[in-house]
């Protein structure tokens, strides 16, 4: 068989994104910085920690219930910032913008903008327009860079997970795929889900500063809770156990992912953050993350164990036990 | 839930041997892993998964004279999401896509309609496959393109139905069914009744099921009691859905619509009358005729087993493709693309049995 093309499954965030990314890129590109893949790279300047990262943004439709893409774009880049400890400092923007576009959309878009960078304390100091033909991308499409300061002693990553953490999530899973799904031309059904898309870092910096011994963080987006858990598990060779009945999923999420087939477990998320914390850490952590207006749902929805090794397991709610298993990539619904 | 499985362990003991029943329908088999009630039941419950994944039991030509639509000028092909990663001989509608062939995913086929009437200048092919579940919503779609008179949609069909396969596998003496986990979907539809021919005939019981991991308990619990019995008759565990005659009004636009053909079920070959054909009168929506499709012979990977596993005779883990190469990100058999294939159903699930 023919595997010579880019197909869409390529960019789900799954196990076809990995393969791309170790087989065309890390090959030719890889360097001791980049080969961690984590959310963000970690550069040391002039003694001092950064974190460094970029994301494109490509939402269709660009403007979605909860919000657009150009809040998604700097939640996106300031929380892959974020859940590596560091505070976000500095975005650079980038517009790919399509001929005919109205500028009163595009002004809308810049305005969203500001009211996330003031939520997020970040400034945006560089940026590019381009534009392209009509019928060369749908809209618009941004690309931000963004710079953070680590203000953790600690150094989180995926690999530092270890045998006995929790993991804590800050509240519902599955909003911001289902609301983006639920204006799709073609599947477009009435709910009242809206995106979560929010910036993490205000959070984050709650739970640093209590102290709590915190291994890593990571924004479940693409590929949604079960890719990102897959990841640190294999990054840090170690078991995860998620309950099944404490998964914060909502009814309307649950359903319109019957109806779709598709997994809540790996729809994305934009304002979610999954912790790992040393299990004797875990009530001051869950505590201060209570406290914020966006962990008020959060809890304990697992915890990592020894074996078996670079797998995530869930305990289902009638107490039997199965894989959770890295997404493929594109999520196709069911045929009956 | 704990009552559930003590009383399937009481009755397994009564029924005193190994027991063997089939869910035909994959979304039963998908709830059945995803639940992990398979681990909860008794080692002489065997669960094995029917042929009731439409994608998986499609035949390869089917997929390649749908590959071969796609590429042609003036053609966009419409499908379901499931369809677009199954390998044909040599291809997949995924590939063509990204090659620039025009495949559409719809969530029905009324989407298919509305992409007809947008596009006047090009050909809508609707791939039909499905069950009961799926036909009277393609019934509905090619009727109203019929009343509309509209010229440029038409439908593929590869459409199958539940009764003729099972009684099939019954004949089957490889597999051995000792009872029917019925599917909930298909019976909405047909009702009940449909079944009372395999407890009349050949003295199996079946349970028409819900999808939640208690109504598959349920229903296991109903087949263990009828075999400790010594009986066989169908019992509607899913009667809040289900009822014995099922949906009038969808049956009559099927019948208007289609009428049954002889069609072949991948892994388990001709099956007299299993599958439904567009009427004549109809002609004119039946991409077929329309098209002048060709099903040419296709080639499938003499070592991939999807058709001993679709037949409830292999497990996914005796396959040796199985896990490598053959794995959802690259898919070998239908088995393991489709959301309800088995093989992806143990990959996803239990591979660390394997």
């Amino acid at each position: 068989m023919r595997r010579d093309r880019i197909l869409l499954a390529h960019g789900g965030g799954g196990s076809l994104t990995r393969e791309l990314i170790e087989g065309s890129f890390l090959t030719q590109l890889g360097n001791p910085l980049l080969k961690p893949l984590d959310d963000s790279a970690m550069l040391v300047m002039g003694g001092k920690g950064y974190a460094f990262t970029t994301d494109s943004y490509v939402v269709k439709p660009y403007v979605f219930p909860g919000g657009d893409i150009g809040r998604l774009a700097v939640c996106g880049t300031t929380n892959d910032l974020a859940v590596m400890g560091a505070q976000p400092l500095w975005l650079s923007l980038s517009f790919i913008l399509e001929e005919g576009l109205l500028l009163a959309d595009l002004q809308k878009i810049v305005e969203s903008i500001r009211t996330t960078v003031a939520e997020t304390g970040v400034q945006i100091v560089t940026g590019d327009t381009k534009v392209v033909e009509r019928g060369k991308c749908e809209g618009l499409y941004i690309n931000t860079a963004g710079l953070g300061r680590l203000v953790t002693p600690d150094r989180l990553g995926a690999a530092n997970v270890k045998p006995g953490d929790a993991v804590i999530i800050n509240g519902w899973i599955g909003e911001h795929g289902v609301a983006v799904m639920s204006r799709r031309e073609g599947v477009a059904f009435q709910t009242s889900i809206v995106s979560d898309c929010a910036p993490l870092w205000p959070l984050v910096k709650t739970i640093l500063n209590t102290g709590a011994q915190i291994r890593a963080m990571r924004d479940p987006t693409r590929g949604g809770v079960a890719a990102a858990l897959c990841d640190i598990a294999r990054a840090s060779n170690v078991g995860i156990r998620l309950h099944e009945e404490v998964l914060p999923i909502s009814r309307e999420v649950r359903g319109a992912c019957d109806l779709l087939g598709l997994d809540p477990l790996t729809i994305a998320n934009e304002g979610k953050v999954l912790v790992f914390c040393r299990a004797t850490d875990v009530a001051r952590a869950l505590a201060a993350m209570k406290e914020h207006p966006l962990g008020r749902e959060a809890r304990v929805i697992g915890e990592v164990s020894e074996k078996p090794r670079g797998m995530v397991l869930l305990r289902t709610v009638i107490g039997g036990e199965r894989i959770i298993d890295m997404p493929t990539g594109e999520d196709l619904p069911r045929i009956c | 839930m704990k009552t559930l499985v003590q009383n399937i362990e009481a009755l397994s003991q009564r029924v005193g041997r190994d027991v063997k029943l089939m869910e035909v329908c994959g979304t039963h088999t998908m709830a059945a892993f995803r639940s992990g009630l398979r681990q909860l039941l008794p080692g002489c419950v065997h669960l094995v998964s029917g042929p009731g994944c439409p994608v998986c039991v499609t035949d390869p030509s089917y997929l390649d004279a749908a590959i071969d639509l796609c590429g042609r000028p003036g053609v966009i092909v419409a499908t379901f999401g499931d369809l677009v990663r199954v390998p044909g001989t040599d291809s997949s509608l995924e590939r063509e896509r990204a090659a620039g062939a025009s495949v559409r995913i719809v969530y029905s086929p009324s989407d298919a309609l509305i992409l007809a009437r947008e596009c006047p200048s090009k050909q809508v092919v609707f791939l039909g496959v499905g069950f009961e579940t799926t036909v009277p919503t393609v019934a509905w779609a090619i009727w109203r393109a019929a009343r509309d008179d509209l010229k440029n949609f038409s439908v593929l069909c590869a459409h199958k139905t539940m009764p003729r396969a099972m009684d099939a596998l019954v004949r089957d003496k490889a597999i051995n069914i000792d009872g029917f986990i019925c599917p909930g979907h298909v019976s909405v539809i047909t009702g009940a009744h449909i079944y009372r021919f395999i407890c009349e005939r050949y003295r199996i019981p079946c349970v028409v099921s819900g999808f939640e991991a208690w109504d598959i308990l349920k229903s296991i619990e109903l087949l263990l009691r009828q075999l400790a019995e010594g009986r066989a008759q169908v019992e509607n565990e899913y009667s809040r859905s289900v009822s014995e005659h099922g949906n009038a009004a969808a049956q009559r636009l099927m019948n208007e619509v289609f009428e049954p053909c002889d069609t072949a079920w991948r892994g388990i070959g001709m099956i007299e009358g299993s599958g439904l054909a567009i009427r004549e009168q109809y002609a004119g929506f039946d991409a077929v005729k329309v098209l002048g499709v060709q099903f040419p012979k296709a080639h499938v990977n003499p070592l991939c087993n999807c058709g001993s596993v679709l037949r409830g005779v292999a497990s996914p883990l005796d396959c040796q493709l199985f896990g490598r190469p053959c794995s959802p990100a690259h898919p070998i058999g239908p088995c393991m693309v489709s959301g309800e294939g088995v093989c992806a159903a143990y990959y996803k699930y239990e591979r660390i049995a394997a």
